[in-house]
């Protein structure tokens, strides 16, 4: 049978703020356990929330790059149910009337576009965090994270395939980072992804039943556990069997997805408006403010890019993947104004060296003056390409400006006419043979002379010019 | 008299001309508390050794002619107040162990303005009823008649002020918390517009409807208090950012042709004939005092209760979600399974009050019946906020009894809480709309039980409440009595 | 009737309550009580009507995105039934 296949996503993102969504404790990552806390996100009787209006803004930000609408006016509500992380009983979120709704982003995949769907956008604030005890039957509760800001980015059951999920899921993440609302870490669940997939034969008009992922904590594993699951679905239909409605956990170690039974009984969230926490209404000034706040998105920046530095397609992508880096490559350009050759430095020697430590563009202790620099330099026929990846090395390791390297490592290339000579005149009066050979057509051998020429001048002769003179002096 | 039995601006005085000091004060207030806590039981815990030393305090104070508005003054909070560093249970085994770590607002700005706090007063367990019997601690008795019920829920503020166990007391209002207690104690009580007083650390029972208010001796007591509380309060999203004027200013100003609108709806069967007979008596007050009596309709009076009885349980079934056994309070012993410890802990931490409500207003939000009560009762409310809206274009207040009876007794409604949640068919209303009111004493019935008449105001007219009431207190010249203990 | 005992049950299951079976019965006959007389308010039409969920029209409060103290985790702990170490403890809770 030949089926299609359905998936919608829901993704949460931490808003990037210095404070929680409802009390001024810090959202930072790693502290010690249950001291980001205070009476307000402890869930300490009497306690009440205030908004934290920078949340409003990155909601409002994202909600623009996604082309949805901003309501005028939204509200929060209570989710309520029991569970150890959950300090007051309920989860503050939006129910009725989020802050956002009818958006989309546009996918380009073989040069075809493909507009995906966002339903909604929400604010609400995350729980606290269990760890279980391996030996004795007890958990433990750190509230560190309960209220940290978090947006609720709810697609349209829009998407095809497992690789169009994926591309839809990098296309948020990259928005996201590009408008520094949020910093992308899935390792620290900072961005976190649940799937919703189903099966339909093709044709099929209704949707088939579907299940609920969760737990996949990378872009590859939301991908391999939405293959496992539309192959696990379609065994079922296809022997005769019927795919229940539920939640599935993603087991990376195994790559299977098993059912989460325990948290099946049915859901009565009993949601209703927050009485603690009043409307709120955003007017078109505000929203205009937001808007001339946004950064240039990925999909702009791309066109100019291609459009003002002409350069090919893949670069263009590498480049712009990261705002940063594209930030980087601009400021070069714009000092050397040698963007082909910016961009192949910039790809090539200096992202070698980061993904080798790991590190981001943000930590490279190159600066872009000093890459343009040497580009100048590389141009100016100071140094030559050979000597540059040397030079590029060293301005990796010492931070030092390209000016700096050449004086002390004495790379100046040689550019005197009159002392290549001489050392050519030398080589030819010692390789007689060598010289025969190359008058008698075997041009091979001229590689052999440039070879020692170099190593008579330790590589500093300019090669241009090396290549001239021989070929003037060996043609007698 | 003695120094207890003072009010705060009398004793005001006193301090000011030096002929009392507030050791004196607290000391007489605490001897009255030996002598008759042990039958009224107004207090869960006393705070006796912290009040002398802030009573020892404030008199280094009054030398240095540092006097603020409350210095010295001995005042009861509510056990619904979150005290810093000192037990505040609610009424609630689920709570009898917790010590927040932060203060109220209400209890920071009366101890900024110098309050000595005597205690923490008894109440229906998480205001939860309208006789302070659901108390985990035990009821509170009503120093009138020691058989009887004090009102509910802040019976304990209302019988310690009625008893002269201290000074003024905060209590909160739910659905009349204050002003039926305040009425059935004889004193005065008010419950202030939604938003006028901060809710920071008051630990929420039905949270678009709680708020925070005084009792007192008398109508300039209660404008002193609330010149004191009232105010905005950043840490709140529903506080308002409105001026205070002071209080004190509306005192003894007349209320010459004023128009007071009396609600036929709440001259209906079942209100006690004295009841009756008394409201009718302080109209004549009013008239006499220049101010017009005109009938009007509040056309929805009637479904106030069923209202009430949905929003305030909903509400209350989420806000008491966080007594679950984990960060605080009460956890049953040796449960081994999360679900056991969740329903083991809250079975027996709440009273069967609390557990009703937490019942109903699940019941309420479940799935499949959201909007056929909690909406419903919404969208009825908005109906009743508007019966108020334009009662008070033509009005200037409202006057309707406080309570339909006098205080019963203990035991009469607890096993009939339909019949319980009727005695606040006056006072409910007020919190579903959000507005002030206040309760006056306006007599006594032939056993010598108190009666309140009950003036209600739009948003934000506090100021017209204290100049009604006042000169309701002046002019009626109700006889001064103590409670016989 | 308006609500049946294993509704009851149901709703104190989900507000976490244990009941007894003679608690059962009480409430049930207690809610259809209460109940029966809420039902009052199906006499009124309010088609159209904006529910009123708070008692005051504020809106747009905010704070600041500003940080203040925590209070740490000594006195996060501090009033936990069980403790231990710088957590909470609770019984096991299985995924």
């Amino acid at each position: 049978m030949d089926f299609e296949t359905i998936i919608g996503l829901e993704v949460h993102a931490q808003m990037l703020t210095d404070t929680k969504i409802f009390c001024g404790c810090s959202t930072k990552f790693g502290a010690a356990p249950n001291s980001h806390t205070c009476p307000v996100c402890l869930g300490m009787p009497g306690v009440l929330p205030v908004l934290n209006k920078k949340v409003v803004e990155y909601a409002m930000k994202m909600a623009l790059a996604t082309n949805c609408v901003i309501n005028k006016s939204c509200e929060f509500a209570r989710k309520n149910y029991f569970y150890p992380d959950l300090p007051k009983g309920y989860q503050i979120s939006q129910y009725a009337y989020p802050l956002a709704e009818h958006g989309y982003v546009l996918l380009e995949t073989n040069g075809e576009q493909r507009k995906i769907g966002i339903t909604r956008i929400h604010m609400e604030e995350d729980a606290g965090k269990l760890l279980h005890d391996e030996h004795n039957p007890v958990s433990y509760v750190d509230l560190n994270r309960t209220g940290v800001p978090l947006i609720e980015i709810v697609s349209e059951p829009d998407m095809r395939s497992p690789e169009e999920a994926a591309d839809y899921l990098k296309r948020l993440h990259e928005i996201l980072v590009y408008l520094e609302i949020c910093d992308g870490n899935m390792e620290e669940g900072s961005f976190r992804c649940d799937a919703n997939v189903s099966i339909r034969p093709r044709g099929q008009k209704e949707y088939g039943t579907r299940t609920e992922l969760k737990n996949m904590n990378s872009f590859r594993n939301v991908q391999r556990a939405l293959e496992y699951e539309i192959k696990r679905q379609q065994y079922l239909v296809e022997n005769g069997e019927t795919v229940v409605q539920e939640t599935r956990l993603w087991d990376d170690a195994q790559g299977v997805t098993s059912s989460m039974r325990s948290k099946e009984e049915a859901h009565d969230y009993r949601y209703f408006p927050d009485p603690d926490l009043v409307p709120i209404m955003i007017d078109d000034a505000w929203v205009k403010k937001i808007n001339e706040e946004l950064p240039e998105l990925p999909p702009a920046k791309r066109e100019r890019f291609i459009k003002d530095y002409q350069i090919p397609a893949y670069d263009v992508g590498v480049l712009t993947a990261d705002k940063a880096l594209a930030l980087y490559y601009e400021e070069v350009v714009k000092l050397c104004n040698k963007p082909k050759v910016a961009s192949n430095w910039l790809m090539g020697d200096v992202m070698r060296f980061l993904n080798e430590d790991k590190r981001s563009i943000r930590e490279c202790p190159i600066k872009p003056e000093s890459l343009a620099d040497m580009i100048k330099l590389i141009e100016e026929g100071a140094i030559s390409g050979k000597m540059a990846k040397e030079v590029v090395e060293d301005m990796y390791k010492t931070g030092k400006s390209p000016q700096e390297i050449i004086k002390e490592k004495g790379l100046v290339q040689i550019t005197d006419e009159g002392e290549l000579v001489k050392a050519i005149t030398s080589i030819i009066e010692a390789n007689q043979a060598q010289v025969v050979e190359y008058r008698g057509g075997k041009e091979k051998v001229f590689g052999f002379f440039v070879g020692q020429v170099m190593k008579a001048t330790k590589g500093k002769a300019n090669p241009q010019l090396v290549n001239e003179l021989l070929k003037k002096m060996l043609a007698g | 008299m003695e120094l207890n039995q003072l009010t705060i601006h009398e004793l005001q005085e006193k301090i000011k001309n030096n002929s009392v000091t507030a050791t004196q004060i607290t000391e007489s207030v605490f001897s009255r508390i030996d002598a008759v806590e042990e039958r009224v039981h107004s207090y869960i815990r006393l705070m006796k050794e912290d009040a002398l030393a802030a009573a020892a305090k404030a008199d280094v104070d009054i030398k240095k002619g540092n006097i603020k508005p409350l210095t010295g003054i001995p005042i009861a909070l509510k056990d619904i107040v979150c005290t810093k560093g000192i037990t505040t249970t609610c009424g609630s085994r689920i709570l009898h162990n917790f010590v927040p770590p932060y203060n109220s607002t209400v209890v920071e700005k009366l101890r900024s303005a110098g309050a000595i706090f005597i205690g923490k007063a008894n109440m229906d367990e998480f205001a939860m009823g309208s006789s302070t019997e659901t108390s985990y601690f035990g009821p509170t008795r009503n120093p009138w008649d020691l058989e009887r019920i004090p009102g509910g829920s802040s019976g304990g503020s209302a019988a310690a002020v009625a008893a002269d166990e201290c000074i003024a007391s905060i209590g909160s209002d739910t659905g009349g918390s204050i002003r039926q207690p305040a009425a059935l104690c004889g004193i005065v009580g008010m419950k202030p517009t939604y938003g006028r007083v901060s809710r920071f650390g008051l630990i929420a029972f039905a949270s678009s409807l709680d708020q925070i208010g005084p009792f007192t001796k008398d109508v300039e007591d209660c404008a002193i208090m609330m010149n004191i509380i009232a105010g905005y309060d950043p840490k709140e999203s529903t506080s308002v950012n409105a001026e205070v004027p002071d209080y004190r200013q509306f005192i003894g100003r007349d209320i010459k042709s004023w128009k007071i609108g009396i609600p036929k709806e709440y001259f209906i069967e079942g209100v006690d004939p004295e009841v009756n007979a008394a409201i009718k008596k302080a109209i004549r007050v009013i008239e006499q005092s220049g101010g017009q009596c005109v009938e009007i309709s509040l056309p929805h009076t009637q479904y106030c209760v069923a209202t009430y009885y949905i929003i305030a349980p909903a509400e209350a079934s989420s806000n008491l979600a966080r007594y679950d056994g984990v960060k605080y309070g009460f956890r049953a012993a040796d449960v081994r399974e999360l679900l056991e410890m969740y329903k083991i802990t809250r079975m027996q931490g709440f009273g069967s009050e609390v557990k009703r409500r937490i019942m109903i207003g699940t019941y309420a939000l479940s799935a499949g019946y959201y909007d056929a009560y909690y909406k419903k009762a919404s969208q009825v409310r908005a109906l009743i906020k508007h019966d108020f809206d334009e009662a008070f274009k033509p009005c200037d207040v409202i006057l309707t009894p406080t309570t339909p009876t006098p205080a019963f007794k203990i035991g009469e409604k607890t096993d009939d809480p339909l019949q319980m949640y009727l005695s606040d068919v006056f006072t409910i209303s007020t919190n579903l709309a959000g507005i002030p009111g206040i309760s006056v004493p306006c007599g006594f019935t032939s056993r010598g039980l108190p009666i309140g008449v009950q003036f209600l105001a739009g948003h934000f007219e506090e100021g017209k409440l204290i100049q009604i009431a006042s000169a309701y207190e002046k002019n009626a010249k109700i006889e001064k009595r103590r409670p016989t203990l | 009737m308006k609500i049946s005992s294993r509704e009851v049950e149901y709703v104190a299951h989900l507000a976490r309550l244990e009941v007894t079976e003679k608690e059962t019965e009480k409430f049930t006959a207690q809610l259809n009580d209460i109940l029966l007389y809420i039902d009052k308010l199906n006499e009124l039409d309010t088609k159209g009507v904006e529910p009123m969920n708070h008692a005051i029209s504020v809106t747009n409060a905010f704070r600041e995105d500003k940080m203040l103290d925590s209070i740490g985790t000594e006195n996060s702990l501090t009033n936990a039934p069980d403790a231990r170490g710088e957590f909470f403890r609770v019984p096991k809770v299985i995924d």
